[in-house]
């Protein structure tokens, strides 16, 4: 069981090969010096270069990075509170009412949430910009932060608030001395994954941002429709980039912890 | 007989310390404990045992606070404390799992409690160094929970209850995740920090052997009702109810009817072409009325030839033999089918077992022996 | 109290942000477009009390829904968004199933990184992967320089703006979507049931399809109600990949709503194609509350 099969091999092999090489080609082809896109020409950097001269994709990008700090925290303060009810709550009126409005979002068409919170900030007459897509990015990704949270909190032992309760501890004092830092690398992965998706977010944004503010995403959605073109590539490349050295350096520090627990583990177990 | 021994539930002055009066506990329509009263004194190590959803664990929750009686008050010190919340109790809990932060190393852990209290610092260092030297814990002071073991994390977690001196300490299986020698080093260090301390003990255990060693009274449960509450030896000797001997140890149960022949003795009919039996008893029993004659079965004799001063002897022949290393138990099998149990001490070497399998053997045991049960 | 407080401020901010707004979006599907600010009629006017109600009531009508069913456009995208899904989830689990056998089957180490490699392209943002394939996909791409070069083909393929590409481009975004369900079933799978079957006479093709695959099926279903649920009402992928000849509702209501500025219609779109979500979405719970169940 421990060598691949052929089978196996090929199918990994060509999965994954499936997965990258249109990454890669689009990286190779942000250095391409030619304009047209499909036709190499040389190495150059100066995509780059034209993108940071591009006044208008920095503002998008600078709108895009607020509102993503914005939603996440907000979302993951909700989403946490959120999941805490869910799994902590009880029996309450409209629990079931509640658990459907957390889990509807997940699996709600883009198109239809982006469209009902428009007519939304239209009815009660809110100018569209920063802020309100704030609101719908925060709405639509507490619900995933609290998914996180609360499968986090399912298998937390119950007892270790129990036991805060028992020394002393009133519930509120129980939920920030234990529960929380406990809790705490599903509640990062929550900020991050709401982080991801409103820097992602091109349909919702598109219905609840006005003139004011435009995002990254309806820049380069507005750019794409006209073709491919050398300086989206640039921008996507460092996009890819970042994301990468995000996701690799978390997952080598979770990997690295989790190997020190079971070393130590390992060690104590021995004492005995 | 020492005059000074600890029995202050035989003193009518004594005032307890925990009281349950007439405590019902229901969750939806199950009925986890049902009309209950107990009293527990002062210094007492109390054992609750039963098997899994006999309500012990209900009992116990309720007196750490995080479970309401449905009717009926729980007293401390003669006060109801059933609005006190778990956090303002002077009762402290030792969880099942644990529960030891694991964020927080085994000296935080300890003087979490403290803190709680706002301890002055001074105060609050010398407490927890002391309670490390209690559990023999001052060289794993700094490490999180993680890294020590598990017999280890069982002492960091008795540390860190005691550690606020609560009247009332709660102990939810304490031995459970042990394996079975460390469990036993473990329950003689339990009971000598329970004398040291003074501390009143509460354990909840399905384990009966736990329950006998450490405990100075043990309460045995059953679907919510407490079937006995005794010292472990009155336990085992007396039991009151068939449900409590064959609970406790291993047991041989005789179904009859009692006669009586004289004071406090009686003689049993039990089984056709069987002689009766005769057995002393304390309790009243009515002529012909159904009764159950329990005896242990290391008080069961077997020998080759009928004792010829054996009040009671029944013959037989070896139907099975559990070699225990310690102990043999022989199944005997009777002319009428019933298998009755004798246990005998394996003072020599197996090869030279005086019985083996097919032997026809005489069981014998005393008028004494036995404790005669109605239905 | 402090519990009150807890559940009512997730509950108030939901029902504000998601119930509303539905809620407003099923009145305006029953509104008549009319050239004003908001291009709807009627607007509630509460001021006039229980006869402005009454009013606004009675001027409500199904129309919009009735215009959907007669103009073939609107149920020719819904049944084409369907059958879209339908076949691009069938093509994922095709692709996915093998290589999320592979990762259960690769040795014990390999799995911490073959699991980053799969979830390392779903934080990367879904826009710029569709747009990678636009490059590979167009005439004078990558793909068609590939294939002109080897000599498999004389003349260029178009495959970009076609059905053709909206698959490729659904069941490369969505991959993840369906591997890491069906791997998370084929890594809990106990390896000796397989040793079992194949111990009892199986061969190991017959183990697969006896044993494997059944104890993969409530992977497989998640997997395929992850991935079609979204792709019904996607719109990014059929924008930018699909061409004239794509139909799908998402990219319909898009255009109702910027293009033709008919809110009452595109409220219409919306609710029916909610309408046709329900079903997948109960059956899709049931499976998930089935499995927590079993796991119990």
């Amino acid at each position: 069981m421990n060598r691949l099969s052929w089978f196996n091999t090929v199918s990994l092999t060509l999965g994954f090969a499936f997965l990258y090489i249109p990454m890669v080609i689009l990286i190779i082809f942000s250095f391409n010096e030619s304009k047209l896109v499909t036709v190499w020409a040389g190495f150059s950097t100066k995509w780059y270069g034209e993108l940071m001269q591009n006044q208008a994709f920095l503002d998008a990008a600078w709108v895009t990075l607020r509102v993503a700090v914005f939603s996440s925290t907000l979302a993951t303060i909700l989403g946490t509170m959120a999941a805490y009810v869910m799994v902590r709550g009880g029996r309450f009126f409209g629990r079931t009412l509640f658990s459907g409005m957390i889990y509807a979002p997940l699996v709600m068409p883009e198109v239809i949430t982006g469209l009902s919170l428009l007519l939304l900030f239209i009815g009660i007459g809110l100018d569209r910009g920063i802020l309100t897509i704030v609101l719908a990015h925060t709405t639509f990704s507490m619900c995933y932060v609290s998914v996180v949270v609360s499968s986090r909190l399912v298998t937390f032992d119950r007892s270790l608030e129990e036991a805060a309760l028992d020394l002393g501890c009133s519930p509120a004092q129980a939920f920030r001395l234990v529960t929380l830092p406990i809790i705490a690398p599903a509640v990062i992965s929550g900020w991050l994954l709401a982080f991801t998706l409103s820097l992602d977010d091109l349909v919702i944004a598109s219905f609840t941002s006005g003139p004011s503010a435009t995002t990254l995403p309806i820049k380069i959605f507005s750019a794409v429709r006209l073709g491919v073109s050398p300086e989206i590539n640039a921008l996507s490349t460092i996009m890819i980039a970042v994301v990468t050295v995000g996701v690799i350096s978390a997952s080598l520090v979770s990997k690295r912890a989790m190997v020190r627990q079971r070393q130590e583990e390992q060690a104590a177990a021995r004492t005995e | 007989m020492n005059s000074t021994v600890f029995a202050p539930w035989d003193d009518p002055q004594a005032k307890p310390l925990i009281q349950f009066k007439n405590v019902t506990k229901r969750f939806g329509g199950f009925t986890a404990i049902d009309n209950l009263s107990l009293d527990i004194f002062e210094r007492e190590f109390f054992a609750l045992l039963g098997p899994s959803g006999c309500g012990k664990t209900t009992m116990m929750r309720m007196l750490a606070g995080f479970e309401k009686p449905t009717e009926g008050h729980i007293l401390l010190s003669g006060q109801d404390i059933d609005p006190v919340p778990p956090n303002k109790r002077a009762v402290n809990m030792m969880f099942q799992s644990y529960a030891l932060f694991p964020h927080l190393n085994v000296w935080d852990n300890i003087a979490f409690g403290l803190r709680r209290d706002n301890m002055p610092k001074h105060d609050l260092e010398d407490r927890v160094e002391e309670m490390l030297r209690l559990t023999r814990l001052e060289k794993f002071a700094r490490r999180k929970p993680h890294q020590i073991s598990g017999g280890q994390r069982q002492r960091v977690a008795l540390a860190r209850s005691l550690a606020k001196a609560p009247k009332l300490l709660l102990l939810d299986e304490p031995l459970g995740a042990l394996d079975k020698k460390l469990r036993q080093d473990t329950q003689f260090e339990l009971m000598d920090i329970q004398e040291k301390t003074g501390t009143t003990f509460v354990i909840v255990t399905h384990d009966q052997e736990e329950a006998m060693t450490v405990a100075s009274r043990v309460a045995v449960m059953d679907q919510g009702k407490l079937m006995q509450v005794a010292t472990p030896d009155r336990i085992y000797e007396n039991p009151n109810s068939v449900y409590v001997a064959d609970f406790i140890g291993d047991v041989n149960i005789i179904q009859g009817r009692a006669t009586s022949t004289g004071a406090d003795t009686y003689r049993i009919d039990w089984a056709e072409g069987q002689p009766p039996l005769t057995a002393t008893s304390a309790s009243r029993f009515a002529d012909g009325q159904t009764c159950h004659l329990a005896i242990r079965p290391e008080k069961v004799t077997i020998s080759a030839e009928r004792p010829a001063d054996a009040v009671n002897a029944v013959q037989g022949k070896v139907h099975d033999i559990a070699y225990l290393g310690n102990l043999s138990t022989y199944y005997v099998e009777l002319s009428n089918g019933i298998i009755i149990k004798a246990q005998t001490a394996n003072t020599r070497r197996i090869s030279r077992r005086s019985f083996t399998w097919e032997d026809p053997v005489w069981l014998s045991w005393t008028a004494t022996a036995a404790v005669l049960l109605a239905d | 109290m402090r519990r009150a407080v807890l559940i009512a401020i997730p509950y108030v901010w939901l029902l504000a942000l998601f119930l509303v707004p539905f809620f407003i979006v099923l009145k305006i599907s029953l509104s008549d477009i009319a050239l004003a600010i908001p291009p709807y009629t009627p607007t509630l006017d509460l001021s006039q009390g229980w006869a402005g109600i009454k009013e606004f009531v009675s001027q409500l009508d199904f129309e919009n829904f009735v215009w959907l069913t007669e103009d073939d456009l609107y149920w020719k995208a819904y049944l084409s968004s369907v059958k879209i899904a339908l076949i691009a989830t069938s093509l994922t689990l095709l692709v996915g199933y093998p290589i999320a056998y592979g990762m259960a089957r690769a040795p014990e180490e390999w799995r911490p990184t073959l699991m980053m490699l799969v979830i390392l392209p779903f934080w990367t943002s879904f826009l710029i992967r569709v747009y990678a394939w636009m490059g590979i996909l167009s005439n004078e791409g990558y793909l068609n320089q590939f294939l002109l070069w080897t000599g498999i083909i004389s003349t260029p393929l178009t495959i970009l703006n076609t059905q053709t590409a909206v698959y490729i481009g659904i069941v490369y975004t969505y991959l993840p979507f369906m591997i890491l369900p069906i791997y998370a079933a084929l890594d809990r799978l106990d390896g000796s049931l397989i040793e079992a079957a194949e111990d009892l006479g199986c061969s190991r093709m017959q183990a697969f399809w006896l044993v494997t695959i059944p104890l993969s099926r409530p992977g497989i279903i998640a997997g395929c109600f992850l991935v079609m649920i979204p792709v019904i009402g996607e719109f990014v992928i059929p924008s930018l990949l699909g061409g004239s000849g794509t139909l799908m509702i998402g990219k319909v209501l898009w255009e109702e709503f910027f293009s033709n500025r008919d809110w009452p219609v595109a409220s219409a779109v919306a609710v029916i194609l909610l309408l046709i979500l329900v079903i997948p979405i109960v059956l899709f719970q049931r499976n998930q509350q089935k499995q927590a169940e079993a796991e119990q």
